[in-house]
């Protein structure tokens, strides 16, 4: 794979390859992967961008030798060079190498291999339940209703529980979850989510047409993006992501064939959005692509930024603008940690700002059953508001969503529970705000602890976990290790990642995977272990990268 | 901006009141003028928008159903209609026509879903262990956390267990991929094939009628679609000139490079012989083609003499160079058979032959959607890890899976049956699935009104029949067909008795149809 890379940088370079968004010193690189991606690319669009520097997927397969088989048989209809070339440029560091080469050493560990440390630690990904967050009562009580409905006649489940449970059931097919439902998810709920969102933007009205219930908010945001990405070469559509960003975002673009715009947050103001960085970067963009689409993730992923009310309403004027289409991915407005942090969600300011702006702006927001103090990510649960979408193009939209049926409708009925949870007066209700709270206050220390600890170690710094449930730290890599990294063809701080997954168990994604300024490196650890091992975590990190840096000093 | 803040709670006032008075905010696009702000032309708009997404089509969701659901909106509010109730026999969705969940799956997933019911005596030890054992494979024990993204690996290895019951031929473990639905899995090996401009795209050879899932997921990837039409005077069957007439015709614009087949079909209910099955795998081998195998229906034959082969046990008692050669991806479903559990998007595929980095680039773009929702996997675990004789619920889930089946194969007779007692309909045999796709003939003025109306002559009677009696049925130009023969496509569904109602009153109309256009 690997030599497969540099032949084709090779073959860039003779070419002449120049990419218009990179003018730095991965161009080559850049261009290599669109060059390489064989066989006549469809259109004349222009070249794509793959992540900087970082070591491609396929190198896991280096990791873990597939048995080829040996005997002379003829050359496969689909290899890497007659596959989709969009799709092998596809990366997700969330679940990529490193990820494979925690679950070898996982395995290697059962087999009794001797490691210095006994298991690993996946902090890698959001996944609560998975470090052992317990799920909330009230919500596998509705589901489980509703999956076995004899339940119904059992004593042990509260009313409230069975009574969400039974106007879930009324709006399924023969009072089943097992039949489909509309393409835009059960009736019932999706009104359900239009008054919760009521509720939180302090009565800024929505409307259960607006409202799409998905697969996990992943599915609403490619479907989004697949609905707007049009055009050839120069018009190809450009769309604007954050860096450092959630590589779900750059996957989906790369996976459309659009045209990935990065503007950067600024991690010197706790990687707050600077509307001049979006100015200067849809500017440059301009002279490639078509602009069109603007992502915002709040609370930010990786990075944790919670964004002030000032900066929501300057990206929606700048929208507004700039005739961009919004994509505010909210799926963390739960989970908010910091004093004078509050979540303002893109709806309710739109609407503050009064008809110019809420007649106009179109926007589209995504929320998740994953996340937040229930941490459902298994159930596939999202949904998404849309605003000002064109008439015709909701039923495209429709259309769409109805090739795959329907959203997995336990998904479904766990959204339903987080938008309408036990009210005041309701059995249920002191328990389920005790089990919410509880987790949220431990999400809260967790994250002071984290930011506190990181920021102790030398060579470490650690913005502020304001929300999510990530530390997104910058470390820094001393000249030799980037130099050994090199020699093993991974980015400086994979190389990192890597050293401590097999040192210690730990396993981070590398900062490469999420984008970051070139120069800088970082990681991405999730807060979710509990606190006591999320302490000896820290402890071990911390020994780890002095001994790294004195290893490679 | 500042400013903007103040007049905060009086516009927020407005906006609630306008919202009620108009019952909507959908229309508030329509109202934006003066001083409440003009409506410009949006970014998104159909001539700016993706130009493949406009070009899909999926007619078992399309405009009969929207109609369809309109109809019961308004028969809940009390219009008056000739009928009572809408009866959907466009798509195979068995709960919603009233067949019960079968239990054990039930009492497994909930056991999983809230497992301190594992301390319910209620619930059969059978079930608990099943339940125990899927938790055990779910990080933390919960069906919260991600599972792997090809999915449990506690799952795939019974899926490899399965396979090899039901074929006799192993299965590799880490060849099977969980998905969300056999569709999610069709999108994602298509997605991985589908390449090249100009006459180097990827040529797709599909089924002519053929599952519309197929055109649209073709539409969306710009893949050129290859149609092969079925021999509807030979029960359907699948006719191997007629491929290779479709293959060559598409070498002359672009490079065919797969072939999909539906069996038993969709909606065509034939099922393969295994003489042909080993002509098809032939023909793929000489002419290098990625078979793509959609097996969904397996547990669903009828017909007399029909048994259903799996294109990979076939392939591999051909033995070599076919068995070591042909590349394969089967995918088979929790939403038919004897389970219909359409809602738990549950499904898997297993593939044959891949290289092994396209099998890792595979893993790759299955990672991106994370995992397949896991109550759907823990079900597909339930399934198939069914009660063994002696276990508790054993008796119950044969008696409860046997009734189901029974019930269909009576359906899909009685179905053949009395449609071909309609003059002007011809249905050939119902094999297997869970549909009729008869043909009918419309009459000229039919046709001619139809064409005056903008619709194809078969959705133009489909619509009609929903309006005159309820019924909701697919016409025959949403999977394709022979220029100018017409069709629909009906599930096999209802509850026999309602079946039985709903073809004589779609008998009836078609023949006062039939008077009234001629």
């Amino acid at each position: 794979m690997h030599r497969f890379v540099l032949a084709a940088k090779q073959a860039a370079a003779s070419l002449g390859c120049r990419n218009p968004r990179s003018g730095g010193k991965n161009a080559a690189l850049r261009c290599a992967t669109s060059v390489a991606a064989d066989g006549p690319s469809r259109g004349s669009r222009l070249p794509r961008p793959a992540r900087e520097g970082t070591v491609r997927w396929s190198s896991a397969a280096k990791a873990s030798p597939v048995k080829i088989n040996e005997k002379a048989s003829r050359e496969k209809i689909l290899t890497l060079e007659s596959m989709n070339p969009l799709v092998k440029a596809l990366e997700y560091a969330v679940r990529g190498p490193i990820v494979l080469k925690a679950g070898e050493i996982e395995k290697e560990l059962r087999k009794g291999i001797k490691k210095p440390f006994t298991e690993v630690i996946k902090a890698n990904i959001g996944d609560a339940h998975a470090m052992g967050q317990r799920p909330i009562t009230f919500l596998r009580q509705v589901v489980a209703l509703c999956t076995y409905p004899n339940l119904l006649d059992s004593p042990s489940f509260p009313e409230d529980a069975k009574k969400r449970a039974r106007r879930i059931l009324q709006g399924c097919g023969g009072n089943s979850l097992g039949s489909y439902t509309a393409s835009p998810g059960i009736n019932c709920i999706r009104e359900d989510v239009a008054s919760y969102i009521e509720r939180r933007d302090g009565g800024v009205p929505a409307d259960p047409d607006n409202i799409y219930l998905t697969t996990g908010a992943s599915d609403g945001i490619t479907t989004i993006l697949k609905i707007l990405v049009s055009g050839d070469g120069k018009s190809r559509t450009g769309v604007m992501i954050p860096i450092p960003q959630y590589p779900l975002y750059s996957a989906a673009i790369s996976d459309l064939d659009a045209i990935q715009v990065n503007y950067y947050l600024d991690e010197e103001n706790c990687w707050a959005l600077d509307v001049n960085e979006l100015r200067r970067s849809l500017k440059e963009a301009k002279a490639y692509c078509n602009p069109k689409v603007l992502c915002i993730i709040n609370p930010g992923n990786p990075t944790g930024q919670v964004q002030n009310r000032k900066s929501t309403e300057d990206v929606i004027h700048f929208a507004w603008e700039e005739k961009l289409f919004l994509l505010a991915d909210e799926v963390y407005q739960d989970n908010v940690y910091s004093e004078g942090c509050q979540f303002h969600s893109f709806k309710k300011i739109l609407y503050e700002m009064g008809p110019e702006y809420y007649n106009n702006v179109e926007l589209a927001s995504f929320h998740s059953t994953s996340k937040g103090y229930m941490g459902e990510c298994g159930y596939r649960g999202g949904y998404m508001e849309v605003l000002n979408l064109h008439p015709e193009i909701k039923g495209q939209l429709v259309k769409l969503l109805s090739v795959r049926l329907c959203p997995p409708v336990s998904g479904q009925a766990a959204m339903d529970v987080v938008v309408n949870p036990p009210i005041p007066g309701e059995e249920s209700y002191s328990q389920f705000i005790k089990e919410k709270e509880s987790v949220l206050n431990s999400l809260a220390k967790k994250a002071k602890l984290t930011e506190d600890m990181f920021n102790k170690i030398p060579g470490m710094h650690c913005n502020p976990l304001q929300g999510a449930m990530y530390a997104f730290p910058r470390i820094f890599i001393p000249s030799k290790a980037i130099e050994e990294a090199k020699v093993h063809k991974m980015a400086p701080d994979m190389f990192y990642c890597m050293k401590l997954l097999e040192e210690t168990g730990i396993c981070v994604v590398p900062g490469s995977g999420f984008g970051q300024r070139e120069g800088s490196y970082h990681f991405r650890m999730t807060i979710l272990p509990p606190a006591e091992k999320l302490k000896i975590l820290l402890e071990k990190m911390k020994d780890f990268h002095i001994k790294f840096l004195e290893k490679y000093a | 901006m500042p400013s903007l803040r103040a007049l905060l709670s009086r516009r927020l006032r407005a906006l609630r009141a306008m919202a009620m008075g108009s019952g909507s905010m959908g229309s508030m696009g329509s109202m934006g003028s003066g001083s409440m702000g003009s409506k410009r032309e949006p970014v998104l708009s159909p001539s700016s928008m993706n130009a493949a997404i406009r070009r899909v089509q999926y007619a078992v969701r399309g405009p009969i159903v929207t109609r369809a659901l309109e109809l019961e909106q308004e028969l809940r509010q009390g219009v008056p209609k000739p009928f009572k109730e809408v009866i959907k026999a466009n798509i195979g969705d068995a709960h919603a026509m009233g067949q019960k969940p079968i239990t054990f799956l039930r009492q497994v997933s909930a056991l999983c879903l809230f497992p301190p019911l594992l301390s319910d005596p209620s619930f059969p030890e059978d079930a608990k262990a099943r339940a125990r054992r899927l938790l055990a494979a779910c990080a933390g024990q919960s069906v919260g956390s991600y599972s792997a993204s090809p999915g449990l690996d506690v799952v795939r290895a019974d899926v490899a267990q399965f396979l090899q019951r039901r074929d006799g031929i192993p299965a590799d473990p880490n060849h099977i991929f969980l998905s969300s639905g056999a569709s999610e899995a069709i999108v994602t090996m298509l997605k991985l094939l589908v390449w090249g401009s100009g006459r180097s795209r990827t040529g797709v050879l599909v089924p002519l009628p053929q599952y519309p899932l197929y055109s649209a997921a073709l539409a969306e990837l710009e893949a050129e679609r290859l149609s092969y039409s079925l021999a509807e005077d030979r029960a359907w069957a699948l006719d191997l000139p007629e491929l290779r007439r479709a293959l060559k015709e598409g070498r002359g614009h672009c490079c065919p490079r797969v072939l999909c087949v539906i069996n038993p079909g969709n909606p065509t209910g034939q099922v393969q012989s295994r003489e042909c099955i080993e002509e098809v795998i032939k023909f793929a081998y000489e002419e290098r083609l990625f078979l793509m195998a959609d097996e969904v229906y397996q547990d669903n034959i009828y017909g007399e003499g029909c048994e259903f082969h799996a294109f990979r046990k076939v392939l591999a008692q051909m033995g070599p160079p076919y068995s070591d050669t042909v590349e394969l991806a089967s995918f088979h479903s929790l939403s038919k058979g004897f389970m219909g559990e359409c809602g738990f998007r549950g499904g898997f595929m297993e593939v044959r032959n891949l290289h092994p980095e396209v099998l890792q680039e595979l893993s790759k773009l299955v990672s991106v959607r994370l995992c397949p929702p896991v109550p759907g996997q823990i079900l597909m675990g339930a399934l198939l890890n069914p009660p063994e004789p002696g276990e508790p619920s054993h008796q119950q889930y044969q008696e409860e899976k046997a009734a189901v089946l029974r019930a269909l194969a009576e359906r899909a007779r009685l179905t053949e049956q009395l449609l071909n007692k309609i003059p002007g309909i011809r249905c050939n045999p119902v094999q297997g699935a869970m549909y009729a796709f008869p043909s009918i003939q419309l009459p000229p003025r039919a046709c001619a009104a139809a064409q005056a109306a903008g619709q194809p002559p078969d959705l133009f009677f489909c619509l009609r029949l929903l309006e005159g009696t309820g019924i909701c049925l697919v016409p025959g130009s949403g999977f394709g067909q022979r220029e100018g023969t017409f069709h629909f496509r009906m599930t096999i569904l209802p509850p026999t008795e309602k079946l039985q109602l709903l073809l004589e009153k779609l008998g009836n109309f078609y023949t006062n149809f039939v008077k009234e256009y001629s």
